[in-house]
């Protein structure tokens, strides 16, 4: 369960994520949605304990990630914006060395490896160094870091940004099949991929939350039924053309 | 420490991962070789002992080890790494530590690799090995002490070239504190205890004393309190980031 708390952000005089509150429950597959520059990602990394927030604070099952940290980030598998991972390394080697940090040692530990290898397709390049491969595989070496572990919570920011559609399909059957027993946060560009995925979806925009429901739900408030058309009238300003 | 242990390891194997570890060794021995036998006349000195050798150390420690330093935070600055690596479940000082002993490692083997300097002059002659291993000693602390400067830097920026450039001017800054330059600007006018405070920075003072064949535990402590004092600058500069984006 992840429970996020009144969490809030300033850079300067911009506030990116303001009093936002959330809770997601085991076996539901959240969407994040919002126009860039929402604070999508500037939560993710809060939520994440990598960056330190002005107000609020959130909970990986029942451990805050201010004052428990290091409990708080066991629990977590984190796939950052970008998908980084150590170019001179192998997906091998980079999965060892993440595992060996998660305190996983011996047959556990190759288990672990192999099982999240397996999850996301990566053996044929394990012995490529990672700044060789295409953007897909890198991502897919992301997904294998965030779900090695068997993380009870899972929050993935862009999981499927830059993969082609056979990539993606792919990406969303593993979201599909580990779902029912973690709780999944993904945020998003793709209205289509909530729809797909999503059990839950929630829009922010201006770093507040504007609407919160199943994505059918959601849909229903436009008389289109269309979740494209909710979006662009909860978050369109200025810039759009009446 | 696990964490930390894995976090060293793969710091110090990434040293090998491209040519630089070994382009960064060849430089070091052969700097250190020209400068001992053609600038320091090793073999005309008509004396076993290897005080031209060591002579030396401060002014190559000032450009290598903010080399070796400079990639370690902001290379993941730069690649969006630091971000994985500081949601991964251990303490920031674990990880600090772990990089940081990781480019100490490879300083040291650096340093290991001079031997045959060493055989060179007990063929020679019959040197004091004793001054000769607290030379080695105190060598390798001076080098941890340039690291640590290079490491707090380079956590500020995710430009390698910056970093570099900064820690070469701070770690100038230290090697000649106690010059007779620096001391001659600040006497007459500054309070005496000033320019003793000032003087008493100097890593080439504090080398010398050690090289010297003393093991004075005031020149060991100045050196690990100073490493000490930079790493915690370090963890102090990612927190920084942490709260600020």
């Amino acid at each position: 369960m992840l429970e996020i708390e009144n969490l809030t952000k300033r850079f300067g005089a911009f506030t990116a994520v303001e009093g936002l509150s959330l809770t997601v429950r085991k076996g539901e597959v959240l969407g994040f949605l919002g126009p860039n520059g929402a604070g999508k990602t500037t939560t993710m990394k809060m939520v994440t304990g990598f960056l330190t927030p002005d107000g609020g604070t959130a909970r990986i099952c029942g451990h805050d990630i201010l004052t428990d940290t290091i409990a708080a980030q066991t629990r977590l598998g984190y796939l950052p914006e970008g998908a980084p991972g150590y170019g001179e390394m192998t997906p091998r080697e980079f999965l060892a060395f993440i595992s060996s940090v998660r305190g996983l040692t011996g047959d556990a530990a190759r288990a672990a490896e192999d099982l999240a290898i397996a999850r996301t397709g990566l053996e044929p390049l394990l012995e490529r160094p990672i700044e060789n491969l295409s953007k897909g595989f890198r991502r897919r070496v992301g997904l294998a870091q965030a779900i090695l572990h068997d993380p009870e919570v899972l929050v993935m920011d862009e999981p499927t940004d830059g993969l082609d559609p056979n990539q993606k399909h792919a990406v969303r059957d593993l979201i599909r099949t580990i779902a029912a027993e973690k709780t999944i946060v993904i945020s998003t560009h793709l209205l289509e991929e909530v729809e797909a995925i999503c059990t839950r979806a929630v829009i922010i925009d201006r770093g507040r939350l504007v609407a919160d429901g199943t994505p059918a739900e959601l849909s229903a408030k436009a008389a289109s039924g269309k979740l494209d058309d909710v979006f662009r009238s909860l978050t369109s300003r200025e810039e759009s053309v009446a | 420490m696990n964490a930390m242990l894995s976090v060293f390891q793969r710091e110090f194997k990434s040293y090998f991962a491209t040519p630089i570890a070994f382009v960064f060794l060849i430089i070091f021995l052969f700097a250190m070789g020209v400068f001992t036998f053609y600038i320091g006349n090793f073999y005309n000195n008509g004396v076993a002992d290897l005080q031209t050798f060591f002579g030396f150390h401060s002014w190559l420690y000032l450009f290598l080890m903010p080399a070796l330093a400079m990639r370690l935070w902001a290379e993941e600055r730069r690649s969006g790494t630091m971000e994985l690596l500081l949601t991964l479940p251990m303490p920031l000082w674990a990880t600090v530590f772990g990089k940081y002993l990781a480019a100490w490692a490879f300083a040291g083997l650096a340093l290991a690799l001079t031997f045959p300097i060493w055989i060179t002059v007990n063929y020679l002659g019959n040197p004091d090995n004793g001054v000769i291993f607290a030379s080695y000693l105190g060598s390798f602390l001076m080098a941890g002490a340039y690291l640590a400067i290079g490491t707090a830097i380079s956590s500020a920026t995710s430009n390698q070239v910056i970093a570099f450039v900064i820690s070469v001017v701070v770690c100038f800054l230290f090697t000649v504190a106690g010059a007779t330059a620096v001391t001659d600007a600040f006497q007459g006018w500054a309070p005496v205890q000033l320019v003793d405070a000032i003087s008493s920075f100097s890593f080439i003072s504090h080398f010398n004393a050690v090289s010297a064949g003393v093991i004075d535990l005031r020149d060991m402590v100045f050196f690990l309190s100073l490493i000490g004092l930079f790493l915690y600058a370090n963890i102090l500069i990612i927190d920084l980031t942490k709260s600020g984006g």
